[in-house]
């Protein structure tokens, strides 16, 4: 029966009209709508290169909001995985209750994206709020988080940093995986803790490292909710993410064109990042069975 | 995990004096307790401020700014559950049970046709033999790099065309054609890893294929099955762009939107009333979560892992 054809395609008949209706036709469509100018009355009209020549040479916003949000992602990105690496390698231990952590550690990444705690990681931050409390009991004066140009992006990577989970588990699931066995050998040869981890655990599990970082960044370029909620992009535009600029052109302004050239640009951006850091791994990430040869 | 102890405390190789067994356990005892030290430390930074939360809702806005502990000072008022009244009433013409209702009328279908479509799509994916499969199969990892953010102006004046702005349709309607990729994926892996014998058996007994998928493969995945309806369950709930860009009548409105809502129109009000509405809306993920934590850490892990 695995031989049929027929029936193989009638199966996967759902996804090919799907990714055909609603990715790659939109995909293609959000590439032609930018180099238009289509205020959504009408219809389209063709302008060539304006809308990426004004992005470029006369949109202050938009390179505000490029800075705000490639220097978010390089924040929280690493900042992100060297916490989620930490943790799991705690983790990675003969510990009882081990299941009890890594669901608590896991459960803000299940919450996180939610409004609720948007709205809730508000009151974190308000001038009076705990995060100010706690600075004043050990003596540090309080910071207007949330009225500051300086401050107000890190309540978004404080918030991001906190979801960790996902990168967690699969390390943790990575850690698992290392053969006891080069441990051992590494302890007889003397290799002090973090001589081991350096030489046996991170590169046995680089391929996981690129993996997280690539699921990471992706996520991170699209960041919409928290400063949608909990800044509002301010103050002066100093959390104006591109997915908030992009959002505004099209559904508050209906710049179509506009908002289809920002956001293929922010597409490009990050296909950008990912290639290079596919070109990257490489030189850096380690796939079981070609070790000898890399060396 | 006891033989694990065994071989480190005494390897095989020669018998190890007392001291060296006592310096072993020591060091290992140490470890332990830094780690201990170090999980409850983070738990404890990270865990906080949800319990905070929690009991701020119980608190005056004069309390809220002033205590860092997260418990009333009056502890009777843990018994007052008038924000959580007053939250869930709303200032508006509707209350939450509305908004409720409305999320499930989203959630509830979401995800029973990302289940039906995930299954069909997977086991073509994992079973069959056919020409182009591998170039759809690399496609659905392509999509899954895709931000989705590029799609979302075509997206919106396509249904916009087919009259479908302002209902639930353009949330639930791509689920039904497996275009959540991740989900697929998820089960293309847990299916590849499954053994065929038992479907070889019914094909030979004469199963035909819908039978098979029925009786043999969805009892199979069922374990992946449920990742998928878990994640999908709690990323449909914290939703907030999709209602965002087509939702606009607000006896529509879902919770996340509704919310947003809430806060803006608060102004003055109690705080506690904005933040006990909050803890609600959270409450069908927690109890998600909790009833079910091992799959969503299984789901988790083997996207990963085997991606």
């Amino acid at each position: 029966m695995y031989e049929s054809k027929r029936l193989g395609y009638l199966f996967v008949l759902p996804f090919i009209l799907g990714i055909l209706a609603f990715n790659l036709f939109p995909f293609a469509a959000s590439f032609a709508l930018s180099f238009t100018d289509y205020p959504l009355i009408g219809s389209p009209t063709y302008i060539g290169f304006e809308n990426y020549e004004k992005m470029v040479f006369d949109d202050d916003l938009f390179w505000k909001s490029l800075t705000v949000t490639v220097s978010f992602a390089l924040i929280v990105v690493p900042a992100r995985l060297a916490v989620a690496l930490f943790i799991a390698q705690v983790l990675n231990f003969k510990l009882r209750g081990i299941n009890f952590f890594r669901a608590a550690y896991y459960l803000p990444t299940i919450l996180g994206g939610s409004i609720a705690i948007s709205v809730m990681w508000k009151f974190l931050f308000q001038q009076k709020g705990l995060v100010n409390i706690i600075l004043d009991t050990v003596g540090i004066d309080p910071i207007p988080w949330l009225a500051s140009e300086r401050y107000a992006v890190w309540t978004i990577v404080a918030l991001n940093t906190w979801q960790f989970g996902a990168a967690m588990v699969i390390f943790l699931a990575a850690l698992q995986g290392v053969p006891k066995s080069l441990y051992e050998a590494a302890e007889i040869d003397g290799a002090s803790f973090w001589q081991q981890f350096r030489n046996v655990t991170l590169p046995i599990i680089t391929p996981v490292i690129f993996f997280n970082m690539i699921m990471q960044i992706v996520n991170c370029f699209q960041e919409f909710n928290a400063p949608f909620m909990i800044t509002e992009g301010g103050p002066l535009y100093s959390t104006y993410f591109m997915a908030l600029y992009i959002y505004d052109e099209a559904f508050k302004y209906f710049n179509m064109g506009y908002a289809s050239a920002l956001s293929w640009v922010l597409f490009f951006l990050i296909v950008g990042i990912a290639g290079v850091l596919f070109w990257s791994s490489k030189y850096w990430v380690f796939y079981s069975g070609e070790k000898e040869r890399a060396r | 995990m006891s033989s694990d102890t065994a071989v480190s405390v005494m390897p095989k190789t020669r018998i190890p004096s007392n001291a060296e067994v006592l310096r072993t356990q020591r060091k290992e005892r140490i470890s332990l307790a830094l780690r201990y030290l170090i999980l409850g430390g983070v738990g404890l930074l990270m865990l906080y401020p949800l319990f905070w939360l929690l009991g701020a809702s119980f608190k005056s806005n004069q309390e809220i700014f002033t205590t860092i502990w997260f418990l009333p000072r009056d502890l009777t008022r843990l018994l007052d559950f008038s924000a959580y009244y007053n939250g869930w009433m709303t200032r508006t013409e509707y209350t939450f049970a509305t908004y409720f209702l409305n999320s499930f009328l989203i959630v509830i279908p979401r995800v029973i046709v990302t289940l039906i479509s995930c299954t069909l799509v997977a086991y073509s994916f994992a079973r069959f033999e056919y020409p182009g499969r591998k170039f759809l199969f690399s496609i659905m990892i392509g999509t899954m790099l895709l931000p989705p953010i590029v799609l979302r102006v075509p997206q919106y004046l396509m249904f916009k065309e087919l009259g479908m702005i302002d209902s639930y349709w353009p949330l639930i309607l791509p689920s039904a054609f497996a275009v959540d990729t991740f989900f697929t994926f998820l089960v293309v892996q847990f299916l590849r890893g499954t053994p065929r014998d038992m479907e070889e058996a019914a094909i030979i007994d004469g199963c035909n294929a819908l039978q098979l998928l029925w009786h043999i493969v969805v009892p199979l995945l069922k374990p992946a099955l449920i990742s998928v309806a878990l994640f999908q369950f709690i990323w449909t709930m914290n939703d907030f762009i999709g209602p965002l860009i087509y939702i606009s009548t607000v006896e529509k409105y879902p919770v996340s939107l509704a919310l947003k809502m809430s806060m803006d129109v608060s102004g003055e009000v109690e705080w506690a009333n904005i933040i006990a509405i909050s803890i609600v809306a959270l409450l069908p993920s927690l109890t998600v979560f909790f009833l079910a934590q091992r799959y969503f850490i299984e789901g988790a892990t083997s996207s990963g892992i085997k991606g």
